[in-house]
């Protein structure tokens, strides 16, 4: 660190652009500290509903952020933030995940009688953590920006304090995630030490430049390590299924996309930019064990929380096998696959969170007997998720996975793709447990399902859309996508962007 | 002429109608008998708009009709693109044929749950006619999964005992076995920059795709895999009669008139099309197995105590009649495949609505619990025999023609080939009139049965179709040969001078 300071010193002071190009994080800031001033200010019960609102204003005001900031791309704070169609896509992402979350939560809240500002202000300042990762080209400031999204997200898991689950969770969560950011930050030390610098784009040229230090692979291994705890890939996932058990269903549905969709984007600039050939048999091991593990785990599982744990383990397992292709195929894969998820995903969760009722009660799959007959339309958005999880045409996760394993078949890993296709067909058992309970099956007891209020049926809607548009026209994004993976990859090695040397190791 | 006019839309018409019906459909308000009136004009508009297709084919040519070829997403390079020839033109009209005539004979027997069923119906019918008319490889793959939900459901919760175990297993099989057929359509995208069938088989022929050689084995392999647990090919046909037994009796026409043709139909222009060296080289073992097909099945089916599961393995039975003439080739024995295939949809399509009105005056398929039914139901006893005739191959009804052609066709490639399969269709007159002797024939053994209602007027309009068609078919069959004929030539191309070399014994 010490090396870099002089250089940071010598330079101007930041200019206005710099300002606005992480414009989205301080609006979020802003609004997470208005929520945290207004919390004793206000009412105890009715003042949850405007904390919320205000939140929600929030994502808003952030996403607009995020079309401003898009009007100047570049470098910003002494080339630690970079603003480019990559960082928007993810910024869009996280933004309008953490606005659905929030929307699906006001019930949540009143339902399980948490009565807590912080919990909206812990989202946005979380929100803020994970789009600074998405845009940040400097290690340390992704390692802070880690630190920050993980903080919130331990926080957030134990929220239901009254549960001894809750806070199990809460706390296996935070002892294994600082764990893990630790040797995140142990990688980071090691590359200082075998390129003398911390910027992904320095890296990079130093590694380009000349024989690849052994140091350098154990540093990204390190950091692959860290990462792979955040996405819960095998073999580094055994945390999640508890975790996602004990924490707040609302929670779960943010935990298991935005978050990870920012550590995929860190990854993604981790792997392809400073690009270190020896990681492709580290990535294509976890892809096929994340995929195995998780739909192994997931067959035999009776609550759904959990059982969506382990289909978050098999989907970080399908992402990851894009990482083992090639950087322009495989980055725009990735970014699809996380879009298509989170719809899908938080979706997902929202209608477990609603569903769950008062102290999380009916979440195992007997509860969900009977439901396709008593609350049709309920029974089929969800089933609609699941569909989009299985990989069903028309939803959003059937060209997700299509264009991984188109990805990967165009790098000639024909292996990879018929393990993940194979993943694929045996993981449609579990989502299918799901929809049968709820259509072919009878209801054996009562459950008591509350109308669904109005910011549900909202956050709903959005995925919805999300799912279907993404799995009937997915041309916009992807081309999105692919233009911004593209002018991710062609900057990290200019001039040779589809001759690097992976493709020769990956010609298996 | 006009209707001319309608041909680049035709084929988008005649898929998407079903679609837009079930969706209209979907905010229906719950009056049962509307929603059937409703569902019965959707299928019916279906039919009549793909009469289009047989009226304007043009039966010399054997390149694709109606084509209509759009892109749809720029990378990949996925196009919308559809088109038939003399092999799927049949297929879609069965399609739209058979489907009417499930909304008839599901009119009294649906009670719960009416609009789901017609909803999942008509989806299935989309999905069904998309797999035949897609000739974008994406475009296929894209309706062959569409299809397994609507059938899933329709199986899961309009069935019977044990419906649940049959639809998850129904699905499972297909679906994995169909992920294979994925990675195969994964490796030509990546190889040929392009889904196009076209393109793809031009491609391949020229030799221009790299390491195709190596490959070329396993992506037959691919597709071969998804198709024959469709078809079902023996040893892959245990979830047939599962799905069968348990589905409602319109899923049991579909899933046996239509469904199992999509493995049929996809070995005639995948397999045989993309591949015809390697189909060459695995056309020995692939006949071998169909003809265990035809045998084994036959001999599973006389042994059925239950008429629907009799019914169900005279499927893998006749099914197998189709594999073998298709790896026969030989001009006699594709020709005859595809009439088979039409064959089989109209008469096990009437076989299972048959079976179906009595099941449900009786609630049960045992063959014991019935006996001399031929007194308290003329009507029926005497349509069925018709059908079952039909079925059982006898001459101047439509199972005889195909048939025949097959087993000449097959005899042509190598005689023993021709002469086992020729006692499947001994074993399928024993199977079927055994059937039919106990059922029908001789003093009413229960009580119950002299009170059995006769057919209805709605499962009249149902059956009669059938029974009519079954009997034009073998009469004329030259109207449907005359389109099927010029395709199978075009698909035999490649294999004039290995059709010459098999035959010479």
């Amino acid at each position: 660190m010490i090396a870099i300071l002089p250089a940071v010193y010598s330079q101007a002071l930041p200019q206005g652009a710099d300002y606005v190009r992480i414009l989205p994080e301080i609006v979020l800031s802003i609004f997470g500290m208005i929520v945290m001033f207004l919390e004793p200010l206000l009412e105890k019960e009715a003042g949850q509903k405007i904390l919320g609102w205000v939140a929600f204003l929030g994502t808003v005001a952030a996403m607009a952020a995020t079309w401003m900031m898009s009007q100047t791309p570049g470098l910003a704070f002494w080339n630690t933030v970079q603003v480019d169609g990559f960082s928007i896509f993810f910024h869009v992402l996280i933004i309008a995940v953490a606005a659905v979350v929030i929307l699906s939560s006001y019930e949540y809240m009143a339902v399980q009688k948490i009565r807590a500002g912080e919990y909206y202000a812990l989202i946005l300042f979380g929100t803020v953590g994970m789009a600074l990762m998405s845009s940040a080209v400097e290690l340390v400031l992704i390692f802070i920006a880690l630190e920050i999204s993980s903080i919130s997200s331990y926080v957030l898991t134990g929220f239901r304090r009254h549960e001894a689950s809750s806070t199990e969770s809460s706390l296996k969560y935070f002892l294994l995630g600082s764990f893990a950011t630790a040797f995140f930050l142990y990688g980071v030390a090691l590359i200082f030490g075998a390129t003398g610098s911390t910027n992904i784009d320095q890296i990079s040229r130093t590694l380009e430049s000349g024989q690849i230090p052994v140091l350098a692979f154990a540093a990204v291994a390190l950091m692959f390590v860290g990462l792979g705890f955040k996405v819960a890939a095998a073999p580094f996932h055994v945390w999640t299924p508890d975790v996602y058990e004990g924490a707040p269903a609302p929670i779960v549905g943010l935990m298991s996309t935005a978050p990870k969709a920012a550590a995929f984007a860190v990854l993604l600039r981790i792997v392809f930019v400073v690009n270190v050939h020896a990681l492709f048999w580290v990535i294509w091991v976890a892809a096929a064990l994340s995929m195995t593990l998780g739909n192994i785990g997931a067959l035999v599982q009776s609550n759904v929380k959990r059982l969506l744990a382990y289909s978050s383990i098999a989907h970080a397992g399908y992402i990851l096998v894009a990482f083992a292709a090639t950087p322009d195929l495989g980055t725009s894969a990735v970014m699809f696959y996380t879009a298509a998820y989170a719809a899908m995903n938080v979706g997902a969760f929202a209608i477990v969170s609603h569903f769950a009722n008062a102290g999380e009660k009916y979440v195992t799959l007997e509860d969900y007997e009977g439901l396709g007959r008593s609350y049709p339309l309920l029974a089929a958005t969800l089933t609609i998720f699941l569909l989009s999880l299985i990989g069903i045409p028309m939803t959003g996760g059937f060209f997700a996975k299509f264009y991984v394993f188109s990805a990967a078949m165009k790098a000639h890993l024909v292996w990879l793709t018929i393990i993940g296709v194979l993943n694929s067909g045996v993981g449609a058992y579990y989502y299918l447990r799901i929809m049968v309970v709820m259509y072919m099956r009878e209801a054996r007891k009562k459950v008591p399902v509350a109308p669904v209020p109005f910011t549900l049926r909202l956050a709903l809607f959005f995925c919805i859309v999300a799912t279907i548009y993404l799995g009937i026209f997915p041309s916009g994004v992807l081309s999105y996508a692919q233009d911004s993976a593209e002018a991710l990859v062609q900057r990290a090695v200019p001039g040779n962007a589809g001759e690097m040397p992976v493709s020769a190791v990956r010609s298996y | 002429m006009s209707l001319e006019t309608l041909s680049p839309f035709i084929l988008s018409l005649v898929t998407f109608v079903p679609l837009g019906g079930a969706f209209f459909l979907t905010f229906f308000p719950r009056r049962d008998r509307d929603i059937r009136i409703f569902a019965l004009v959707v299928s019916l508009l279906t039919f009549i708009l793909s009469l289009h297709l047989p009226v304007h084919f043009h039966r010399e040519h054997s390149e694709f009709r109606f084509v209509i070829d759009k892109a749809w997403i720029s990378v990949p390079n996925i196009h919308y693109h559809m088109g038939i020839d003399g092999i799927s033109l049949w297929l879609v009209v069965l399609t739209t044929f058979l489907t009417p005539l499930c909304v008839l004979i599901s009119w009294n027997s649906v009670h719960e749950r009416v609009k789901e069923f017609f909803i999942l119906l008509l989806i299935l019918e989309t999905a069904l006619i998309g797999v035949f008319v897609s000739l974008d490889l994406f475009l296929f793959y894209f309706f062959w999964e569409a299809t397994l939900i609507p059938m899933a459901l329709l199986i899961g919760i309009f069935g019977h005992e044990r419906k649940v175990y049959a639809a998850v297993k129904f699905f499972m099989y297909t679906m994995i076995a169909s992920v294979f057929m994925l990675a195969a359509i994964l490796w030509l995208y990546a190889h040929t920059g392009s889904f196009d069938f076209v393109t793809i088989r031009d491609q391949i022929t020229s030799g221009a795709i790299p390491n195709f050689s190596a490959a070329g084995e396993w992506l037959f392999l691919g597709f071969f895999l998804a198709f024959a647990v469709k078809v079902p090919l023996f040893p892959f046909h245990t979830w047939l009669p599962d799905a069968h037994v348990e589905a409602p009796t319109a899923g049991s026409v579909l899933l046996a008139g239509v469904l199992l043709k999509m493995g049929t139909y996809g070995m005639l222009r995948f397999n045989l099309g993309l591949f015809p060296e390697q189909a060459r080289q695995n056309a020995w073992w692939i006949m071998i197995l169909a003809l265990v097909g035809i045998i084994y099945g036959a001999l599973v089916a006389m042994v059925q105590p239950n008429m629907k599961k009799l019914v169900a393995y005279s499927s893998v039975s006749h099914l197998g009649f189709v594999v073998l003439g298709i790896f026969s080739f030989t001009q006699a024995g594709l020709n005859g495949a595809m009439f088979v295939m039409l064959a089989h949809g109209v008469s096990t399509g009437g076989l299972f609505m048959l079976t179906g009105i009595l099941h449900e005056r009786r609630h049960t398929y045992e063959i014991k619990e019935f006996g001399g039914l031929a007194s308290p139901m003329p009507v029926y006893a005497a349509l069925y025999l018709v059908i079952v005739l039909a079925s059982a191959g006898l001459p101047l009804l439509n199972g005889f023609i195909g048939e025949f052609l097959v087993l000449s066709g097959a005899f042509q490639a190598r005689p023993i080939y021709g002469i086992l399969g020729a006692t499947g269709v001994i074993w399928s007159s024993i199977y079927l009139l055994w059937m039919y002797q106990r059922v029908f024939y001789g003093k009413v053994t229960h009580s119950v049965n002299n009170s059995l209602r006769d057919l209805s007027g709605f499962e009249k309009w149902a059956i009669w179709p059938c029974a009519v068609a079954a009997l034009v078919m073998g009469v004329a069959p030259i109207i449907w040969l005359a389109a099927i004929d010029p395709a199978v030539q075009a698909a035999l191309t490649p294999y004039v001078h290995i059709a010459s070399r098999v035959v010479m014994p």
